[in-house]
């Protein structure tokens, strides 16, 4: 219908096109200033300050999507009844960070407190955007988070948040699927690949694992071969896919995509779902978040999925962080003394209970200890007490990484770089090189200093 | 949002195969020469354009078991429709309804008064000489040119700076702009409405706003009916705007809800609600399809205006 009156206005092609493109720069002119906080939080102020705060009293909002966060305000302000807790389901994933990204650009209508993902978490925190809590003395609660929750909330010095949840990766697998077909647990990536094989040959139609591309993924699995691929240091950042972890990992993956024994059916869509509960997929290497997934979401697979080790290229314990959130207050909050009071409470006080009720895995090491949590058996996964595994997971996950400050933007455009490698089921260090040099180029244009 | 447009388009399809059959029974006197090619083509379209449709009735029938486990084309083994249904309409407190009720706003405003404006000033520029008329016109193209989705940072930015973010305007003022039906109007105007007539009302003694609203309203309605429908289908489908502009979930419109519920089955604590987000992708495709059924003869005929120069 509007292709016959766009041939109408090809006369005034011209006219158009620098009408259309000089209203779009002014209007990208708009409004770019002020991230500057509006409340002062250079003053160093103690825990008691904090405590103050919440007797005060006052307004805060709070952006996210976890699926305990309702109950959890709930909780709070039956705690403290002078609060109230504006909540917000603003999005998942992008479009909450879209949405988070498009305030702080405009200066007003940012929430105090905001759930951010750690992988998203350098973003926000090197332009400026959130608190340091530092200046609240959270600094002091290091010992209560695992060494890699706390590594993950830190931006260079800064402490931009306390760890909600972890993501350690874990192996869950279809027993069922291993007993039909003889095969064994693998400890080792080797041994994963020959099973890999073994299962695709009896039956073309089951897939070892399924990845067809997935940008979180593919980073933990570097993270857990040793891989470093992003440093950053104020401004200068290195981007490297060339290291011995990168290419560990795609000397093991390459051979799972070459030959089609990993299904590419895409995450999160009912196809994926179905898989899990039919035994199409055999093997899930996931954040230790996965069980409540597969309870609520994947009624077919109860009493057939079991969690092991993740396997690793020398047999000894490695494992990654995969997913896990954060939860930040933000320099536009008018009250930052209760936000990071709020923040405080949820994931170092009595929010973590509702928060453990509704599924979650902490990121606290006194509950990941606690007896009660480790050695429940799972009826889902045939008794056996999954935690046992997950929070040992918890203990060995590779230090010293870090995301990339423009991660966000990174995920986005993994598809068309080594999703393409996955596609044509060819080598993913290519796939890795052509992510890396979009990546620098961005990074540059954005004022970044990359690889010089 | 395909599937509201397939849907859409569905419902001329069907009518005009049901023209196509009443002309071949012989009772057109014209009774074109039929093309096997032409037929076969538009079957296989019609098959295109409803197999979304009939999954979507199809899946909005089953629970979120069946969904995940039996073929998409098949009728699942329990027919949940009806409990889907009242799902849909009572989860999170009836969301739902609000969501619908915020969609009815913005298209009852937001296109109401864009069809309003679009006929008013397409008609002021069709009928009237005055000076600036070329600029508006080459503003007005190239405002068509430029994609509302390209926009809608910017206009966050203002909105914001003017503290409309957040608020029903924030979707109703940028929807009451539409270059497009502007332009149609205008086309729609000059051919519509004949200079002949305008004059002779002027020498009976009438003013140009009783001339406007006695004499050329109606010979538009047509035009009006037209642009009305595209302000229409294109608020009820606006995504993205309300996406970045709202983020109070009291105020998103079905497209932004829906597409939050979609999301829930995603990562951490996932709580796929598959059946929910398919029986009210179902329930929002309804108000349009029957908007299309009954407006739907004053749509062929405004498409066609302006193609023939009288």
């Amino acid at each position: 219908m509007k292709i016959g009156h766009r041939r109408r206005f090809g006369r005034l092609g011209a006219i158009t096109a620098a009408l259309a493109a000089s209203s779009l720069i002014l209007a990208g002119c708009g409004g770019s200033g002020g991230d500057n906080g509006s409340a002062g939080s250079g003053a160093k102020a103690s825990p008691q300050a904090l405590d103050a705060a919440l007797k005060k009293g006052g307004t805060i909002t709070y952006w996210s999507w976890t699926p305990s966060a309702e109950a959890q305000v709930k909780a709070f302000t039956d705690e403290y009844p002078n609060v109230k807790v504006n909540y917000v389901n603003a999005g998942t994933g992008n479009d909450h960070y879209k949405k988070l990204q498009n305030a702080i650009k405009a200066g007003s209508g940012a929430p105090d407190v905001a759930q951010i993902e750690y992988q998203a978490l350098p973003q926000f925190a090197l332009p400026g955007s959130l608190v340091d809590l530092s200046a609240y003395g959270l600094d002091s609660l290091e010992s209560d988070y695992t060494p890699s929750t706390w590594a993950a909330v830190h931006v260079g010095d800064g402490l931009y948040g306390l760890p909600q949840d972890s993501g350690p990766m874990a192996m869950f697998y279809n027993k069922d699927v291993f007993d039909k077909y003889h095969l064994t647990v693998p400890k080792t990536w080797d041994e994963y690949i020959a099973v890999a094989k073994k299962l695709h040959q009896a039956d073309p139609t089951k897939f070892i694992t399924d990845d067809p591309g997935d940008p979180g993924f593919a980073t933990s699995m570097i993270w857990q071969a040793g891989g470093k691929p992003f440093t950053t240091d104020g401004k200068k950042v290195t981007i490297n896919f060339q290291d011995d972890g990168s290419k560990k990992w795609t000397s093991v993956w390459n051979q799972l995509v070459g030959d089609g024994s990993i299904g590419q059916i895409a995450g999160w869509t009912d196809e994926w779902y179905k898989a899990l509960g039919d035994g199409t997929i055999a093997t899930m290497n996931i954040g230790a978040w996965m069980p409540g997934v597969f309870e609520s979401s994947v009624p077919g697979g109860a009493g057939k999925w079991r969690v092991a080790p993740m396997p690793t290229y020398d047999g000894q314990p490695a494992t990654a962080e995969n997913g896990g959130s954060t939860e930040s207050v933000l320099k536009q909050s008018k009250n930052p003394a209760l936000a990071a009071a709020f923040v405080r409470w949820l994931n170092n006080g009595n929010g973590i209970k509702p928060f453990l009720e509704k599924g979650g895995f902490p990121a606290t090491v006194k509950d990941l200890n606690d007896p009660s949590f480790v050695n429940k058996p799972d009826p889902y996964f045939g008794g056996q007490p999954v935690n046992q595994v997950l929070t040992a997971a918890a203990k060995s996950v590779v230090p010293g990484w870090s995301y990339l400050p423009y991660e966000l933007y990174a995920n986005n455009i993994f598809g068309d770089t080594v999703g393409k490698s996955y596609l044509a089921k060819s080598d993913l260090n290519a796939g890795l090189e052509s992510w890396q040099n979009a990546l620098v180029k961005y990074g540059n244009e954005q004022g970044f200093e990359v690889n010089k | 949002m395909t599937v509201i447009q397939e849907g859409t388009v569905t419902a001329g399809n069907v009518v005009s195969a049901r023209r196509t059959r009443k002309v071949a029974a012989g009772i057109s006197p014209l009774r074109p020469r039929k093309s096997r090619l032409l037929t076969g083509l538009m079957l296989l379209y019609l098959v295109y354009t409803l197999v979304p449709l009939v999954w979507l009735v199809i899946s909005a029938t089953k629970t979120q078991s069946d969904l995940l486990s039996t073929s998409g084309l098949q009728f699942g083994h329990d027919f949940a429709l009806f409990s889907n249904i009242k799902e849909t309409l009572t989860y999170r407190n009836g969301i739902f309804l609000r969501w619908l009720g915020n969609t009815l706003l913005y298209v009852v405003v937001g296109a109401g008064g864009a069809t309003l404006l679009a006929t008013v000033a397409g008609y002021g520029l069709a009928k009237y000489r005055f000076p600036g008329r070329r600029v508006v016109f080459a503003v007005v193209l190239g405002a068509i040119a430029i994609p509302n989705t390209a926009l809608a940072v910017p206009t966050f930015l203002m909105f914001s700076d003017m503290g409309l973010t957040n608020t029903v305007w924030a979707i109703i003022v940028p929807s009451l702009v539409s270059p497009f039906g502007l332009y149609l109007m205008w086309v729609y105007a000059e051919q519509a409405v004949p200079q002949e007539l305008l004059e002779a009302a002027r020498i009976d003694g009438a003013g140009e706003f009783r001339i406007f609203w006695t004499v050329s309203l109606r010979l538009l309605a047509p035009g009006i009916v037209t642009v009305l429908l595209f302000a229409v289908v294109s608020t009820w489908n606006n995504y993205f705007l309300p996406l970045i502009m709202l983020s109070k979930p009291n105020l998103y419109p079905l497209t932004v809800g829906l597409t939050q519920w979609s999301n829930q089955a995603q990562g951490a604590g996932a709580d796929p609600i598959y059946n929910l987000v398919i029986t009210g992708s179902l329930l929002t495709i309804v108000p349009l399809v029957v908007v299309f059924f009954l407006l739907q003869r004053f749509w062929q005929s405004g498409l066609s205006a302006g193609s023939v120069k009288q």
